[in-house]
């Protein structure tokens, strides 16, 4: 077996790769990365802040990886993380319960994912332009929620989602992590994730073969659009406020690297939600490693672009191919 | 006068018989070793509508495409009006006269129809296009095809007919002499058939020669004044088509002389109540209203040429094209077939000739391709373990004998035949009551053929109903217990008893009374 087929037949080598090496690097500019304390009854240290502080991306990932495996994308999360933020901020200055004010922002981010769905799969918008409209409108509509201001609030049990803790780890991190484990029962322990893995990858032979394309396609838009919503509650309890003009900007994007950085392709078919989780983290720790090694912010960009690129770069078939044939060449 | 054109190198208007406006003599083409032109000759004269004919993979479009630069012959060699020539592109053949009209129209949408007509050589005026010497020519250049056309539309708000016509008449204003039509006719109904005809014996009367290609027989018979058939990349025969009777012509299409084959084998005349019922089942431009009964046990063939509607008919059937005129029964009760899920759900399998993009889903594995019907019919929420998907997939593996090192091969691995092999697993695994298969044996090789056939006669003794489309007319001669004959788009007769036979089935095939 030569380099190539290792890479291709061990699924997350890259990945998990590129994160030991990040954690590595983070290691050698700041000694104590990987202590951690327990103070209060609560973890603290870099490498619980790296999970903390990914914690939205990577929620934002679950649902991104499932849309992107049937060859779709969601450009709206981060405006419906905006809109949620927007909902979950009015509703508790409004006084109503924390359960209404969840269950508010949770709908807020269902009804946004059906619209996406419906646009997609019934009115077969491309998926790119379908979700551009309300990544354009959802900002919109958040203002028009928050009525034009930042609307901070001061309910502790709505701001404990965002800086509590759980269990001895911050909350984002604890639902962060029990989103992932609903996500890959709903998806792997039933027949879901095989069928949306045929329909990325033909969905003609799929919707041939009896599969339910447009309920399937519709149900990974709403998936994604409640994962936004879950994020958006997330970043609005932690600063305690609800800004409609910045609450997830430009995450969206992050949130696609996070997918492409996890190995699954933009066209469709086979998807790991957990490596995905993982594309996220790589991400948030490669910020973290950054702060802390006291570089200018702005490397933060050319650094992430260079690591990304180095994870891509051996899941490329191009390069796999290459990697093939001078494997074969060196062996006799 | 038609003669009044705008046309700058128009064709001279005297179809001296004696020369010849085209030649291609000798032409091969091989792709990966595999000879899909061998030695081909094609004459074509000025002023002549020159049919070519031939099944799929005959070499039809591989001839169409050495011609107008797309390919480049390995060997042979082109005469265009006394002058060899060597089109390298597209581009080179139309400005050397050879203009092309695709079934599929190569126009834009959403620009005018004069822009569509004199893209790249718009009329200018200081620089600028000249809209209204450009619409005026336009104008003109469409009275010559009694066509009276805003002509400042976009050209999506034509039907498909004034389309083709459109990209006509841009080819031979751009100076053609030789005309080339891809199944201009495909997608027309006959008014706009005629339509075309109309424009054709126009054109053929200057002089220009037309290469028309096309399934539809009664429109060879009608327009075509020479006919030259292909198969399997070598010219059959090249005749007048008032000396060629239709039976003939479908036999050198076929390949097959009328002689009856020795191992037919027919079972019973089934009786009893038909599973599936069609009746006026049909789609407007898609096929016509047809009558259609299978009982259990039984295998009805479905023969034609390529183009008369046999796939329509299983997309109809299936679901994946919904009727607008007629009733479905399944035992006896009324069934709406919108989509396959209906169909499924109703105990109908479809194998599609299309394999590759209808059917497989190429990168997952054997055992996922297997079980993918019954897992959709069951729904998510009710998985098939993983452990029941491998017993699944292991016993079609065996039982099918498909030739995979193991069940988890991704499928497109895996050759033509067993991927077939494969997909039959996939409905198998839903113990479906009727299964319709277009071209089963397509691309595979003889050995397998053989076991896709006993397959097939294996499950229809076991009480399924079968539907087979297939072009090897043997094969359906010797397996189907009755015979649906498809013309034009249309289902044209049944046959039974002693009638299903290789000689019956052509004659039917090319309207002839046995």
């Amino acid at each position: 077996m030569n380099f190539a087929t290792a890479i291709r037949s061990s699924r997350g080598l890259p990945q998990f790769t590129a994160l030991a090496l990040v954690f590595a690097a983070n290691w050698m500019v700041f000694p104590d990365f990987f202590a951690i304390e327990l103070r209060g009854g609560r973890l603290f240290g870099s490498l619980i802040d790296v999970l903390n502080r990914g914690a939205p991306v990577a929620i934002l990932s679950i649902g991104m990886t499932l849309v992107i495996a049937t060859r779709g994308i969601d450009l709206s999360v981060g405006a419906v993380m905006a809109i949620a933020g927007a909902t979950a901020a009015t509703l508790t200055n409004a006084g109503y319960s924390l359960a209404v004010v969840l269950a508010g922002a949770l709908a807020a981010g269902l009804a946004c994912g059906l619209w996406n769905g419906v646009l997609v799969a019934v009115v077969r918008i491309q998926p790119i332009v379908a979700t551009l409209i309300l990544m354009v409108a959802g900002r919109g509509i958040a203002q028009l929620i928050t009525e034009g201001v930042i609307v901070t609030f001061n309910t502790p049990d709505l701001i404990a989602i965002g800086s509590g803790s759980l269990l001895g780890l911050p909350s984002p991190v604890v639902i962060m992590a029990g989103l992932l484990a609903i996500s890959l029962i709903l998806v792997r322990a039933t027949a879901l994730g095989l069928l949306i893995e045929a329909v990325g990858l033909n969905e003609r032979s799929s919707a041939y073969a009896g599969i339910d394309v447009r309920t399937l396609t519709i149900t990974v838009y709403v998936w994604s659009g409640l994962c936004a919503a879950i994020a958006g509650v997330i970043v609005a309890a932690d600063i305690r406020g609800a800004d409609a003009n910045n609450a997830g900007l430009w995450l969206e994007l992050d949130a696609i690297l996070a997918v492409v950085v996890g190995g699954t392709s933009l066209l469709g078919g086979r998807f790991s939600l957990s490596l995905s989780v993982i594309g996220a983290l790589i991400i948030q720790a490669m910020n973290t490693g950054i702060l802390l090694s006291g570089f200018k912010p702005e490397f933060n960009l050319i650094v992430k672009a260079v690591v990304v690129f180095l994870v891509l770069l051996p899941q490329s078939p191009a390069v796999l191919q290459r990697l093939a044939r001078a494997g074969r060449r060196r062996a006799p | 006068m038609i003669g009044l054109l705008v046309l700058s190198s128009s064709p001279t208007l005297q179809p001296d018989k004696a020369e010849p406006l085209l030649q291609m003599r000798g032409i091969s083409k091989a792709f990966a070793g595999v000879l899909a032109l061998n030695n081909v000759d094609f004459t074509l004269y000025p002023g002549e509508v020159h049919a070519l004919l031939g099944e799929n993979g005959a070499g039809k479009s591989t001839l169409i495409k050495v011609l107008t630069g797309v390919y480049s012959g390995d060997d042979g060699e082109i005469i265009l009006e006394g002058i060899k020539i060597a089109p390298r592109d597209t581009g080179e053949a139309v400005r050397l006269g050879i203009g092309t009209v695709y079934q599929e129209v190569n126009l834009l949408p959403n620009l005018s129809l004069a822009e569509n007509l004199y893209l790249g050589r718009q009329p200018q005026r200081f620089g600028f296009v000249d809209h209204r010497r450009m619409q005026a020519n336009a104008r003109r250049l469409l009275a010559d095809y009694e066509l009276k056309l805003d002509v400042a539309e976009p050209m999506a708000s034509f039907s498909v007919a004034i389309q083709q016509l459109v990209a006509i008449a841009r080819a031979v204003d751009l100076s053609a002499k030789v005309l080339i039509l891809d199944e201009p006719t495909a997608s027309l109904d006959a008014h706009e058939v005629e339509v075309l005809f109309r424009t054709l014996r126009r054109l053929k009367a200057r002089g220009i020669g037309i290469v028309f290609v096309t399934h539809f027989l009664d429109q060879v018979y009608a327009i075509a004044d020479r006919i030259t058939v292909l198969r399997n990349g070598r010219v059959v025969g090249s005749r007048a088509t008032a000396t060629l009777p239709r039976l003939e012509l479908v036999s050198m299409m076929l390949g097959r002389e009328l002689q009856e084959a020795a191992h037919e084998r027919h079972r019973g005349h089934k009786e009893g109540e038909p599973l599936v019922a069609f009746q006026g089942y049909g789609k407007k431009r898609v096929i016509e209203p047809f009558d259609l009964a299978v009982r259990p046990g039984e295998v009805v063939g479905v023969a034609g040429l390529l183009g008369s509607g046999r796939t329509e008919t299983a997309r109809l059937i299936f679901g994946i094209d919904t009727a607008d005129s007629g009733s479905a029964s399944v035992a006896g009760r009324q069934v709406r077939l919108a989509s396959p899920r209906h169909a499924i759900a109703l105990g109908f399998g479809y194998c599609p000739e299309e394999r590759k993009n209808e059917g497989i889903v190429g990168e997952l594995s054997v055992r996922e391709n297997i079980i993918l019907a019954l897992q959709a019919r069951r729904g998510w929420t009710r998985r098939l373990t993983t452990r029941e998907q491998k017993e699944i997939a292991d016993r079609f593996i065996k039982l099918l004998d498909i030739r995979t090192p193991d069940a988890e091969r991704p499928i497109d691995h895996l050759s033509g035949g067993n991927q077939q092999k494969a997909l039959l697993a996939r409905w198998l695994a839903t113990e479906p009551k009727f299964l319709i298969l277009d071209e089963p044996t397509r691309g595979i090789d003889v050995g397998a053929h053989a076991e896709i056939i006993r397959l097939v006669e294996r499950l229809c003794e076991s009480g399924m109903a079968l539907l087979v489309i297939s072009s090897e007319i043997e094969e359906i001669a010797a397996y189907s217990d009755r015979v649906v004959v498809l013309r034009d788009r249309a289902h044209v007769g049944v046959l039974e008893g002693d009638d299903v036979n290789v000689g019956t089935i052509i004659r039917t095939i090319a309207k002839e009374r046995a």
